[in-house]
């Protein structure tokens, strides 16, 4: 039987070891990887409570698809900087980049 | 039943994966355990019956997030770079600590509320019909979605020129 | 009569200055000397028409108006009350002062266009000069004490500007400070007493009509009770007049305030000549002259006080000069002598019949006789010791002596001179001078006596100088090396009209001065007092021939044997009594040395402490946690993860 317990438990989960990715990756590229797997999780989310609860409305839907738009185009800027990164430091790790402090 | 096998398939396979993604040395490897994570929940997007939405996490997400990846972990490929040398023995206990913590958190919540205990059906196409999207998303109405098409085609543009920007040799 | 067109007195300098100052840079060096001195040929063109008119018209119940062609409001205090003014006044000693400040000025910058030939700042030189000049004649033409001080002040940065003007010579720098210091000083005690006058007075004009009303009980603060006002009337205006006289002495070099003056010989020769000897010394002289009404009338037991410092003054300054090697030097103290000449004549002036009698008041009028003529003598001698430096290259008489072969017309007017400074008739200052010495027995025959016997030091040291450079042992081997000239001509003409003014005004003008100057504007005929002026002359051709006698030979016995007899009493004179090296104990040992450093003490350890240990404070607090801010984009992530989830604890619980 699934209900939407199992959808949100399923996405928190994701959402975790993205966040624990987040936390102990040192490459900036492995770290966009996490990111792009807690953003899955929330767009899991959308389309479960979408469907499950609501399923006459495309609320969900719609917001899923701008997420998906929103996180292509955030990858895209993101990937830019990194290799500009890169060509400045010539590595990706990211204890590196930490001049804007203070 | 057959719904809920294949959903608890595709569960163990996103959770597996996305363990696999996060934890491997090889960032090479980790991006290719995103993509199966990301193909993991087109088809729980199919199984909902959102084939829609399911085709656009295959062909954006897969086929052009993942690439993009690729391509800079190529671009960016050294092989002192490409296996990184992992945190120290703390840190990495402390990341786990909070993120176990948060997941408990966040399941206890999940758990003890009370949501309607709809079930998962068989995937039915009539739900949400292509049509309907597209009408939708080019309305100007109550439900219309033009707005925010066009915001995030003006977003899509200005991230063309920003990367690219970024990006060149100066 | 209207006089309106002074006010181009003051503005067409002032314009001069302006130019010189700002364009000065584009013009050559003699375009801005013509300039300079074109304009002041026209304030003295005026200056003159102005005496002319202002003497030749009529008076009115025998005394010369008091005319004001200006005044206006310009600093108004409370309502109705106290008012800073700005305006022209012409009395009889304006008037005076405008001819003084004029002649002397423009022989100046005449000379100057000789003497400072070629050198770095020409036109600077001369846009100061315009300025002084503007400021010199500003000050004698002040309607109010105030006025007079805005005045006072710019004279003294004029001054200091000019002492300064070889700036990058360290003694001219030392100089100029040291000037604008003691005079700023003394300054304080001036402006104090305006301070004091104008809020008893209630009026800082120099129309004194009104004074009294506020001291008979309509003082502010004192009250309607009358015993104490009159008792705060007999305190305060003594008090206040006494203040200002505090900075007429600075600015006038009495003892102890003198010892800028000396070193103010660091300046060029001729700004020697006009401020510090002829002009802006004597403003302190010119200051008590203006407040003599109230002097006379409301403190004649201060008056005496200023009679003795000016007597002291004198004595010193006379001794001092006697020892003095430096030739301005030697100028320098006889310019404080003679300064303190005309303060002691302004101090012996008798309060009997008070203001309204000539008589008592001789001083008065032989105090701005003798400004008069000291005036033009001093600037003579002032200008002459410029001509002999100029070609020797030297202030000290070592590098002099028989300069009468190579220089015959500034050996003649410096001849002229000292007959004139040391009161041999019929030269100039014989007349002034014999009037001091009449106002002085008339105040006490010891205090007679003893002014004569510093006019006899006056002659004695005037003729010392005058023997060792134009007489005396020449330095000769100096002199073939380097053989001195005459000056140009642009620099002997001054010094022969000047002295043709000292040969001439004595006897040409008998007694005449008197009829224009005098206490109470009536009239005065000046007559020799023969016995006075008998008794000074003997005395000064003795001290002249006493000087003759030990210094006009080749080889000098006398001079040396008196130098060896006495050697501390020459060297104490020579250092100028170590009131220089007092001054510097006081201010350095026990002002800064004591005060200053533990108020810099204070200042440091407890105000800078407390301020330090705030920053310090601030700054251990931020290096404390400045570790938040790593920089490091996980551990913020961490921190954000453990809030975010407080927060939902916070929530659900």
């Amino acid at each position: 039987m699934i209900t939407i317990n199992c959808f949100l438990i399923l996405s928190a989960l994701m959402l975790f070891i993205g966040v624990y990715g987040f936390l102990t990756r040192r490459n900036t590229l492995a770290i966009l990887i996490s990111i792009e797997l807690m953003l899955n999780a929330a767009d899991l989310n959308f389309a479960a409570f979408n469907r499950m609860l609501f399923p006459e409305g495309q609320e969900g839907y719609f917001f899923t698809l701008f997420s998906v738009a929103i996180s292509a185009a955030e990858t895209a800027i993101a990937i830019a900087v990194m290799i500009n990164v890169y060509r400045n430091l010539k590595n990706n790790f990211v204890e590196n980049l930490d001049k804007l402090k203070w | 039943m057959a719904t809920t096998i294949i959903f608890f398939v595709l569960a163990a396979i996103i959770l597996g994966c996305a363990l696999l993604a996060v934890t491997t040395k090889h960032i090479m490897r980790a991006a290719t355990y995103l993509l199966f994570v990301l193909f993991g929940t087109a088809g729980l997007y199919f199984l909902m019956g959102y084939t829609f939405l399911g085709s656009v996490q295959v062909m954006v997400y897969a086929g052009g997030v993942v690439v993009l990846y690729i391509f800079a972990l190529m671009l960016t490929g050294r092989s002192d770079n490409q296996k990184e040398k992992s945190m120290s023995v703390a840190k990495k206990m402390a990341a786990l600590i909070a993120s176990l913590c948060g997941a408990a958190i966040l399941l206890f919540v999940i758990i003890s509320q009370k949501f309607a205990a709809t079930v998962l059906t068989a995937p039915n196409e009539q739900l949400t019909s292509i049509q309907t999207l597209g009408q939708q998303i080019i309305a100007s109405d109550k439900y219309g979605y033009l707005l925010p098409f066009e915001v995030v085609s003006v977003l899509l543009l200005a991230c063309i020129v920003g990367g690219l920007i970024i990006a060149r040799k100066r | 009569m209207n006089f309106t067109y002074t006010i181009f007195i003051l503005l067409l300098p002032f314009f001069s200055f302006l130019i010189l100052g700002l364009a000065g840079k584009w013009l050559s060096h003699r375009t801005a000397g013509i300039f300079g001195t074109l304009v002041l040929g026209v304030v003295t063109v005026l200056s003159y028409f102005t005496a002319f008119e202002y003497f030749t018209a009529d008076r009115v119940d025998g005394v010369f108006q008091t005319l004001v062609p200006y005044n206006f409001v310009w600093l108004p205090f409370f309502d109705g009350g106290l008012h800073f003014d700005l305006g022209i006044m012409l009395d009889p000693i304006t008037v005076m002062m405008l001819i003084v400040i004029s002649t002397v000025s423009l022989m100046v910058h005449i000379y100057s266009f000789g003497y400072m030939h070629g050198e770095r700042g020409f036109q600077r030189y001369y846009a100061y000069l315009s300025l002084f000049t503007m400021s010199m004649l500003g000050l004698v033409m002040a309607t109010n004490i105030f006025q007079m001080y805005m005045f006072w002040e710019l004279v003294g940065v004029c001054s200091y500007l000019l002492i300064g003007f070889y700036y990058t010579q360290a003694p001219a720098v030392a100089a100029s400070k040291k000037a604008f210091i003691v005079t700023r000083f003394a300054d304080l005690g001036f402006l104090i007493g305006i301070l004091f006058y104008g809020y008893y007075t209630g009026s800082f004009s120099f129309d004194f009509t009104n004074t009294a009303v506020y001291l008979n009980g309509a003082m502010p603060g004192v009250g309607a009770d009358f015993s104490k006002a009159i008792a705060g009337a007999g305190f305060i205006l003594p008090t206040a007049l006494f203040l200002m006289f505090v900075g007429g002495a600075g600015k006038s070099a009495m003892f102890p305030l003198h010892i800028w003056l000396p070193d103010a010989m660091e300046g060029p020769t001729p700004v020697s000549a006009l401020i510090h000897a002829a002009t802006m010394v004597v403003a302190g002289v010119f200051q008590v002259a203006r407040m003599f009404p109230l002097w006379i009338q409301y403190a004649p037991e201060t008056l005496h006080i200023v009679a003795w410092i000016g007597a002291f003054t004198a004595f010193y300054a006379a001794a001092v000069a006697c020892a003095q090697s430096d030739i301005k030097r030697v100028l320098a103290f006889s310019t404080i002598s003679q300064i303190a000449f005309m303060m002691v004549a302004l101090g012996v002036c008798l309060p009997e019949g008070g203001y309204t009698d000539n008589h008592a008041s001789l001083g008065y009028m032989a105090s701005m006789y003798h400004l008069f003529t000291h005036a033009m003598f001093k600037a003579t001698l002032f200008l002459c010791a410029g001509c002999i430096i100029h070609a020797v290259h030297s202030n000290e008489m070592e590098f002099m002596g028989g300069m009468r072969k190579y220089m015959p017309i500034t050996h003649i007017t410096f001849l002229i001179a000292c007959l004139a400074i040391s009161g041999i008739p019929p030269f100039s200052g014989f007349f002034s001078k014999d009037e001091i010495l009449v106002a002085a027995f008339h105040y006490s025959s010891a205090m007679g006596w003893i002014m004569t016997g510093i006019a006899a030091m006056t002659a004695f040291y005037m003729f010392r100088l005058y023997y060792g450079i134009f007489w005396g042992t020449e330095n000769v081997e100096y002199h073939e090396h380097h053989t001195p000239h005459e000056s140009p001509a642009v620099m002997t003409i001054p010094l022969i009209l000047l002295t043709v003014i000292t040969v001439t005004v004595g006897w040409i003008l008998p007694g005449s001065f008197g009829s224009f100057v005098s206490a109470t504007g009536e009239a005065y005929h000046i007559h020799l007092d023969w016995s006075v002026a008998g008794t000074s002359i003997v005395i000064a051709v003795i001290a002249i021939a006493l000087a003759t006698y030990i210094y006009s030979g080749v080889r000098q016995p006398i001079a040396e044997k008196m130098k060896a007899t006495f050697p501390a009493l020459h060297k104490w004179a020579y250092h100028r009594f170590y009131l220089d090296e007092v001054y510097q104990f006081v201010t350095h040992r026990i002002v800064f040395g004591i005060f200053s450093r533990s108020f810099a003490w204070f200042d440091r350890h407890v105000v800078d402490g407390f301020f330090n240990f705030l920053a310090w404070g601030t700054n251990a607090a931020s290096y404390s946690i400045r570790t938040l801010q790593s920089g490091r984009v996980q551990q913020y992530a961490f921190v954000f993860l453990l809030g975010v989830l407080v927060l939902i604890l916070m929530l659900i619980i």
